[in-house]
C-alpha cells in the first residue's frame, strides 16, 4: 500500500481548492481568423521547419550541385585518350620507341620497357592497354584485348603510328574535327538530367517522406482533432514542395552556365513550366506513397522501388537509347523519360513547349492519377 | 443545466471480436469536470476518441451539446479542445510558433500571449519544441489545446509519466479552465487525480461502465469510511485470515497481499475489539494501520483487480 500512502502525501501538499483569483477574469480573445490563416501558417510552419533542418536544403540544393560539378569535371573535355603501351624489352625495343617518338603524333601513345613478364602482368591488370614485341626491325606483334575498348583502340593507333613513322603514305585526303562545342558535350547532355532526377528526387521524399514521418508521429491525428482544414494541410505540403523543387532548378542551371559555358537554347519560361510540371507529377507520387504508409521505414522502402528504375531507365546519366528498341517506347511513359526529353529538348535544341505536348501529356497524366488516389486513399491517423 | 457531452450504448468492435468499448452510457453536464477511471486497456481512450469524433464508434450516439459529429463536425472541433494521449509535436518549430499555428486553425482563437503566460512557458517560448522538459511539453500540449478558447476539454492521460511538481501544475490549469465555465472529461489511471479534480467519475473495465459517482460518495458507498489492515499468525507462524467479520462495526473483510482489511465505520470501536481477540487466541498481530479507503479499493472491491495492476506487477489478484 505504499503507493497509496506516497500520493496521499501529494495531494496533501496540494492547496487546489483555494479559488485562483486570477482565473476568474475572461480570457483575451485574438483578432478572428479568416479562411485562409490555417493554410497560412501551415505553410509558414512548413518552410521554418526545412529551414531549420540543414540536411533538407543539402539534399535538394546541395547534392545535386556536388554530382553535376564532380561528373562534369570527370567527363570534361579532355585531351584524346592517350594509348598506354609496354613494349617488351629486347633487341627491337628501342627501335619501337624511336618509331613512336618520331611518328606525326606522338602525344597519343605513352609507351614503356617492360620485361616481358611484368609487361603481361600490368597488361593484365589494365594498366596497359596494349603489348608490342619487336620481332626484328620490321615485325611487330601486338598483343591486345578485343573486349576492352581502349585496348583495341590502342593497336589501331600504334599500328598506324608505326606504319607512317616507317613511310606509309596515305592516298586519301582527310581532315577531322572534334566536336567540343557548348551543347553537345556530355555535360550538357548531363544537366538537365540531373535537373529531372532532382525534382523526381525531392518530389517524392519532401513531400512522401514527410507526410509519413508526421502521421507516424502522431502529428496528423492531432491536426485533424482541431478545425483545421484537411484541404488546407494537403496543399500546404503541395505548394511547399512545388516551389522548393522549382527552385531548386535554378542553381543548377546556374552552374550549368557559369561552371560549364552551358548554353540555353530554349525560353526560360518553357524550362521552369516543364519544371513545374514535374513538380507536380512527383509531388502527387510522394502524396500517393504516403497516403497510408504507417512507418517511415515503410515510406523509405517505397520511394526507392519507385526511384531506382527510372534512376536507371529514364536517361538520367547515360541516353535510354542504349536500351533495346522494343522497349523504348515503354521507356517513354516512365514520367522522368518524359520530364528528362522534355528538358533536354528545350534546354539544348531550344524546342518550344508545343513541342512537348506528349511528354507533358504524360507528366500530367501520371501526376493527376496520384493525387487523385493520394486523395481518396488518404489516412489520417 | 445543460448537457455538454452526452452518449448512449456506445459499441466500439474491432475486427469484429474485440469490443474496445462494450456499451457505454455517459451524460456530463456542462461545468462538469467528470473522470473516466480505469486500468490500461479498459477502453477509456476509445471511448474518449470517439467522444471527440475521431473515431467512429460500431453503433450508439454521441452528441455534444446537442450536435452531431455527422452533421457539425466542423462547429464541434470550434467548441473542443483535446490532447491526446500521445501528442506528436513538431519537433523544430517554437513554443510560440507552435501556438500561432494552432490558433490559426480556430475562427475565434485566444491570443497566445497570454495562453503562454497562463501555461508558465513564457520563458521557453522562443525554444524549440525539442528542447522543452517532459512537463513543459505537457503543457504546450494542453496549451494548443486551450488556444481555440473551447467549451469542453477533452484529456486523455494528461500527467502519464509526468513528476509531481508538473502534474500540480496541470491540475490547477485544469481548475482554472473548470472555473471560467469550461467542462472536462479527462481519463486517468491516477486515484489521486481522479479524487481531487473530478467531480463525477466512472470507473471502466473491460469496456463497460462498473460504477459512477463523486468519488467520495463511491468511496463511501463501497468501502465504507476507513480501512483496518494487518497481518495474524498463530504460534506455528501459519497466517491466519478466518473469523474477522464477526468484529463490531465491521461491513465487510477482505485480504490482499496476505494482508487482512476491514472496512469499518468508527475504527476507535473496532480495534480494541480486535486486540482483544487476537490476544484470546493467542495470535500475532504485525503490521496494524488504519487509512482512509481510496478509489483504488474502490476499483479493487469492483474488479479484484489493481488499477495499476499492469505497471506495478507486485500486486495480486487474491481480493475476492
Amino acid at each position: 500500500m505504499e503507493t497509496t500512502v506516497k500520493m496521499q502525501s501529494d495531494t496533501l501538499e496540494l492547496e487546489l481548492d483555494e479559488p485562483a483569483q486570477e482565473s476568474l477574469l475572461p480570457v483575451m480573445l485574438a483578432a478572428q481568423n479568416g479562411r485562409w490563416s490555417g493554410y497560412w501558417h501551415l505553410l509558414k510552419a512548413r518552410v521554418t521547419e526545412l529551414r531549420r533542418e540543414p540536411g533538407v536544403v543539402f539534399w535538394i540544393f546541395g547534392f545535386p550541385l556536388l554530382l553535376a560539378v564532380a561528373l562534369g569535371m570527370a567527363f570534361r573535355n579532355k585531351a584524346p585518350d592517350v594509348s598506354r603501351v609496354a613494349v617488351i624489352a629486347g633487341p627491337g625495343a628501342d627501335h619501337v620507341m624511336r618509331l613512336l617518338r618520331s611518328a606525326p603524333r606522338p602525344e597519343l601513345v605513352r609507351a614503356d620497357v617492360l620485361s616481358e613478364t611484368d609487361a603481361h602482368h600490368r597488361f593484365q591488370f589494365g594498366k596497359y592497354d596494349l603489348v608490342v614485341a619487336a620481332k626484328g626491325n620490321d615485325s611487330f606483334v601486338y598483343e591486345y584485348d578485343s573486349t576492352r575498348p581502349e585496348s583495341v583502340l590502342a593497336q589501331l593507333v600504334v599500328d598506324n603510328q608505326l606504319e607512317i613513322a616507317t613511310g606509309r603514305k596515305d592516298t586519301l585526303q582527310s581532315s577531322t574535327r572534334a566536336s567540343t562545342e557548348p551543347g553537345s558535350r556530355y555535360i550538357d547532355f548531363l544537366i538537365p538530367g540531373i535537373i529531372g532526377m532532382n525534382l523526381m528526387m525531392s518530389g517524392l521524399w519532401s513531400v512522401g517522406f514527410v507526410v509519413v514521418d508526421m502521421r507516424q508521429r502522431k502529428i496528423l491525428k492531432r491536426y485533424v482533432a482541431t478545425p483545421m482544414r484537411r484541404s488546407d494541410f494537403l496543399l500546404a505540403i503541395s505548394t511547399s514542395s512545388l516551389s522548393l523543387m522549382v527552385l531548386g532548378v535554378l542553381p543548377l542551371l546556374g552552374c550549368g552556365i557559369m561552371a560549364f559555358h552551358m548554353p540555353i537554347a530554349g525560353s526560360w519560361a518553357s524550362i521552369l513550366l516543364v519544371s513545374a510540371a514535374g513538380a507536380f507529377t512527383f509531388a502527387g507520387m510522394g502524396l500517393l506513397a504516403a497516403s497510408r504508409t504507417q512507418k517511415s521505414e515503410t515510406a523509405n522502402g517505397i520511394i526507392n522501388i519507385v526511384t531506382l528504375p527510372m534512376w536507371m531507365l529514364s536517361g538520367v546519366f547515360f541516353s535510354y537509347e542504349h536500351f533495346p528498341e522494343a522497349i523504348q517506347p515503354l521507356l517513354k511513359l516512365l514520367p522522368l523519360t518524359a520530364l528528362n526529353d522534355a528538358l533536354r529538348s528545350i534546354i539544348l535544341e531550344g524546342a518550344s513547349l508545343r513541342l512537348q505536348g506528349f511528354r507533358l501529356l504524360v507528366l500530367s497524366f501520371w501526376g493527376g492519377i496520384s493525387f487523385m488516389l493520394a486523395l481518396r486513399w488518404f489516412r489520417w491517423t | 443545466m445543460d448537457v455538454a457531452i452526452r452518449c448512449r450504448d456506445l459499441k466500439k468492435t474491432y475486427d469484429g471480436k474485440l469490443h474496445a468499448v462494450a456499451g457505454i452510457d455517459l451524460e456530463i453536464k456542462a461545468g462538469e469536470c467528470f473522470g473516466l477511471l480505469g486500468p490500461n486497456g479498459a477502453g477509456k481512450t476509445t471511448t474518449i476518441e470517439i467522444l471527440e469524433g475521431l473515431l467512429a464508434p460500431t453503433s450508439g450516439e454521441v452528441e455534444i451539446f446537442g450536435y452531431r459529429w455527422k452533421t457539425h463536425g466542423r462547429q464541434l472541433r470550434e467548441w473542443i479542445g483535446i490532447s491526446l494521449q500521445e501528442t506528436g509535436l513538431s519537433e523544430r518549430l517554437t513554443v510560440c510558433e507552435i501556438i500561432d499555428l494552432y490558433a490559426s486553425f480556430y475562427r475565434n482563437p485566444r491570443r497566445s500571449d497570454e495562453i503562454i503566460e497562463e501555461m508558465s512557458l513564457g520563458e521557453k517560448a522562443g525554444s524549440w519544441v525539442g528542447k522543452l522538459s517532459g512537463g513543459q511539453k505537457q503543457r504546450l500540449v494542453i496549451a494548443t489545446a486551450l488556444v481555440g478558447n473551447p467549451r469542453i476539454l477533452f484529456l486523455d492521460e494528461p500527467t502519464s509519466g509526468l513528476d509531481p511538481q508538473s502534474r500540480r501544475q496541470l491540475w490547477e490549469i485544469i481548475r482554472r479552465f473548470q472555473s471560467r465555465g469550461g467542462t472536462v472529461l479527462l481519463t486517468t489511471h491516477y486515484m489521486d487525480e481522479a479524487e481531487r479534480l473530478c467531480d463525477r467519475i466512472s470507473v471502466v473495465d473491460h469496456g463497460r461502465i462498473i460504477a459512477s459517482g463523486s468519488p467520495a460518495l463511491l468511496i463511501e458507498r463501497l468501502c465504507g469510511n476507513k480501512l483496518i489492515e494487518f497481518v495474524t499468525s498463530n504460534k506455528l507462524g501459519e497466517a491466519v485470515t478466518e473469523d474477522w467479520d464477526g468484529l463490531p462495526g465491521v461491513d465487510r473483510v477482505t485480504q490482499e497481499n496476505g494482508k487482512i482489511l476491514l472496512s469499518v465505520h468508527e475504527p476507535h470501536a473496532t480495534i480494541p475489539a480486535l486486540l482483544a481477540v487476537a490476544q484470546q487466541r493467542g495470535l500475532r498481530l504485525e503490521h496494524l494501520a488504519t487509512r482512509q479507503a481510496s478509489l483504488e479499493d474502490v476499483f479493487v472491491h469492483l474488479t479484484g483487480r489493481h488499477l495499476r495492476e499492469d505497471l506495478n506487477g507486485n500486486y495480486s489478484q487474491n481480493a475476492k
